[in-house]
């Protein structure tokens, strides 16, 4: 569905990515782990058209969208929820919701668009309690949800969220993270940028380990959990607790 | 039955993507974590952030099984030494070992690969299979074995045994339906068979797949006629991973390469220069998932042609012909360039020779001489001297007709030539440089 090919951007001087080559497949959840600085925010928005690449090649649907502008390439199908969430806080939930649907503006029946606000609101029961409430008085969990459900309101095959559990206590992770697996099973596709590797490769099919804008790993999820490197770096001491893939305790 | 279908049948732009993907990711770890490629690729003048697809992987200079051995042993490793949960070693036919060390992931890819295999041969949950490849530091029991179980096979690891009399009662007993072993012992099992008394219809074998040493496609139809089975070619080595790399399905129309794993090219061995399918030259693999001992364009030695297509089975890889001939296995004598296949051919027109043979080669006051023993089998043996004066002089004779050097024919002991339990023959042996 998305592929990307020795991909190149940057800001001015800087170069952050350096030559990175993946795929997501249709219905598959792909999860980029790396640390702070791997340039993993920086694909993302490269991949939504708001960083031009220098080099390289990204298609989806096999049509490249390498010099698309950023409606042009939500209007496709193809979705960021920017980290940080960036919600309209001085708007009320539906507002929000509504102004998701703005590259669709045009072509969405009012029926359609209230079947789909439907949909949403079944996935975050919270959102409908408080849509008339101002995004900005929103817990932060709530303010995620919003960002997502805006997402899904421009009607998106492929959803990219960057950093969805950033700031989020771990029960509000949990909760989002379901629904991320909830849209793999209603037939969206998901790419998830995130520093949270343990909660992203749970519910991932595949990773990619980025690091100074390069990858380095890409593996089944499983496999990704497995790897001693991925486990040093990414999963940290509790990993094990967590995973408890039968691990009799590391050799030193 | 195909093992990982969307893996298997995967279409071509789909997996030259994961090509790619994988072999960038590949050069961005050896290059952080393995001296000889950072060095290697810096002296070169390689950006390898300009490998781009995998055309530009002819940029890259190759490995050799001498830079395996400068490293010897763990120069190459990509990883931790804690993170090795495996290691294994080849000592080839020259030199110093070589050795290979495998992670958790590795060995589940390995397990994954060589149940590839199996599959394509028809083996199922429902087979006995009896794997008599030696279970040691070379890669093909243990290789093997892991596959086997992953398809829920019974798996019978026999070679460890000891004799062969004990592996026969072994596969008659536990009706063994799948043997795994190299040609060489598959054609001594046979032989013993016949002298025990034992016809093969009792048996229950139905498969077999052979590999690890050349063999020709006379030598498979005698395999399938002696022991009534359907027999598969595989091939791997332990450098790039053991058994796995690439394996026949049941069309038998070449070894399909396990291409979502391994870059597989076909170079000139004299200019290094890539050859596109179809010419026949120096099989060279690139590991794209490895993280143990990632190899980057690795010279096998062995000869092969590369053909492409969907193949009738489905599986969208390239397939590699059956290697019959390594460039050191290829000898020049009084100026006549020998290789193994050729020796076979002649000793099996040759009527009741068994094709179990070492060809040697040494310098004798500054001339090649060179010496060909041959096992004696039931099917050769004879009480009268006289008898077998002949069949030496007729062998010497056919290799005179064919090859224009006439060879001192040694008949030897039966077995004395294979190594205990399964293993290699050293089909040529060059005495002459001090090459053994």
């Amino acid at each position: 569905m998305l592929r990307i090919r020795n991909l190149h951007a940057g800001y001015e001087n800087l170069l952050v990515i350096k030559g990175a080559s993946l795929h997501v497949n249709p219905g598959e959840i792909v999860t980029i782990i790396g640390a702070n600085g791997a340039g993993k925010t920086t694909l993302l928005q490269t991949l939504a058209g708001l960083v031009r690449p220098r080099e390289g090649e990204i298609s989806f649907d096999k049509t490249s969208i390498t010099a698309l502008p950023a409606e042009r390439i939500v209007g496709m199908g193809c979705v960021l929820v920017p980290e940080g969430r960036q919600v309209f806080g001085t708007l009320t939930v539906e507002e929000n919701l509504f102004l998701g649907s703005y590259s669709r503006r045009r072509s969405l029946p009012r029926e359609e668009y209230r079947r789909e606000l439907g949909d949403v609101y079944r996935l975050f029961p919270r959102l409908e309690e408080r849509s008339g409430q101002l995004a900005g008085t929103l817990s932060g969990g709530e303010q995620q949800m919003l960002a997502i459900g805006r997402a899904l309101m421009a009607g998106p095959r492929l959803i990219m969220l960057d950093e969805p559990s950033m700031g989020l206590a771990p029960i509000i992770v949990k909760t989002i993270f379901e629904v991320l697996a909830r849209l793999r099973d209603m037939g969206k596709t998901i790419l998830l940028v995130e520093q949270n590797a343990k909660a992203a490769l749970r519910i991932a099919d595949r990773g990619y380990v980025m690091e100074t804008g390069q990858i380095i790993l890409e593996e089944s999820a499983a496999e990704l959990l497995n790897n001693k490197d991925v486990q040093r770096a990414y999963l940290g001491k509790e990993y094990k607790s967590i995973a408890d893939l039968g691990e009799q305790g590391e050799r030193q | 039955m195909i093992y990982q279908q969307s893996c298997e049948t995967m279409p071509r732009d789909e997996l030259e993507q994961l090509q790619i993907e994988r072999l960038q990711m590949t050069l961005n770890r050896v290059y952080r974590n393995v001296a000889f490629y950072r060095k290697g690729f810096d002296a070169a003048g390689v950006d390898i952030g300009k490998i781009r697809s995998v055309g530009d992987l002819k940029e890259l200079p190759f490995t050799t099984k001498e830079d395996l051995h400068a490293s010897y042993p763990y120069d190459m490793f990509a990883v931790p030494l804690k993170d090795i949960v495996r290691i294994h070693s080849s000592s080839g036919t020259t030199g110093r070992p070589i050795v290979v060390g495998y992670t958790k992931n590795d060995i589940q890819h390995w397990s994954a690969l060589t149940a590839r295999v199996l599959t394509a041969a028809g083996i199922t949950e429902h087979d006995f299979v009896q794997i008599a490849f030696e279970y040691s530091l070379f890669t093909g029991g243990l290789g093997f074995h892991y596959g086997a179980e992953r398809i829920g096979a019974s798996v019978i690891p026999s070679s460890a045994s000891g004799n062969i009399q004990k592996q026969l009662y072994i596969m008659k007993d536990y009706k063994t339906s799948a043997l795994l072993s190299t040609p060489s012992f598959a054609i001594t099992i046979a032989s013993n068979l016949r002298e025990m008394g034992i016809h093969p219809e009792s048996l229950n074998l139905r498969v077999g797949i052979f590999g690890a040493e050349p063999w020709s496609d006379a030598i498979r139809a005698r395999i399938e006629d002696e022991l009534r089975l359907d027999a598969y070619d595989s091939y791997g080595l332990s450098e790039i991973m053991g058994p796995g790399v690439s394996g026949e399905c049941a069309h038998k129309c070449g070894l399909h390469v396990n291409e979502d794993h391994f870059i597989v090219e076909v170079i000139d061995p004299a200019t290094g220069a890539p050859l596109g399918y179809g010419a026949e030259g120096e099989l060279v693999f690139t590991t794209i998932t490895k993280e143990g001992v990632p190899l980057i364009r690795y010279r096998t030695g062995d000869l092969g042609t590369l053909t492409g297509g969907t193949c009738e089975c489905g599986r969208t890889f390239a397939r590699m012909s059956r290697v019959s001939r390594r460039i050191d296995d290829m000898i020049i004598v009084r100026g006549v360039k020998i290789v193994p296949r050729q020796i076979e051919e002649i000793l099996l027109r040759v009527e009741g020779a068994r094709p179990n043979y070492q060809a040697i080669v040494r310098a004798e006051n500054g001339e090649d001489v060179l010496e060909i023993k041959i096992e004696i089998s039931e099917g050769i043996f004879n009480d009268e001297l006289k008898k077998m004066l002949e069949l030496k002089n007729k062998i010497a004779r056919s290799f005179e007709a064919d090859l224009g050097i006439a060879p001192h024919i040694t008949l030897v002991e039966q077995d004395s030539l294979r190594s205990a339990g399964g293993g290699k023959v050293n089909r040529i042996v060059d005495m002459r440089s001090g090459r053994v």
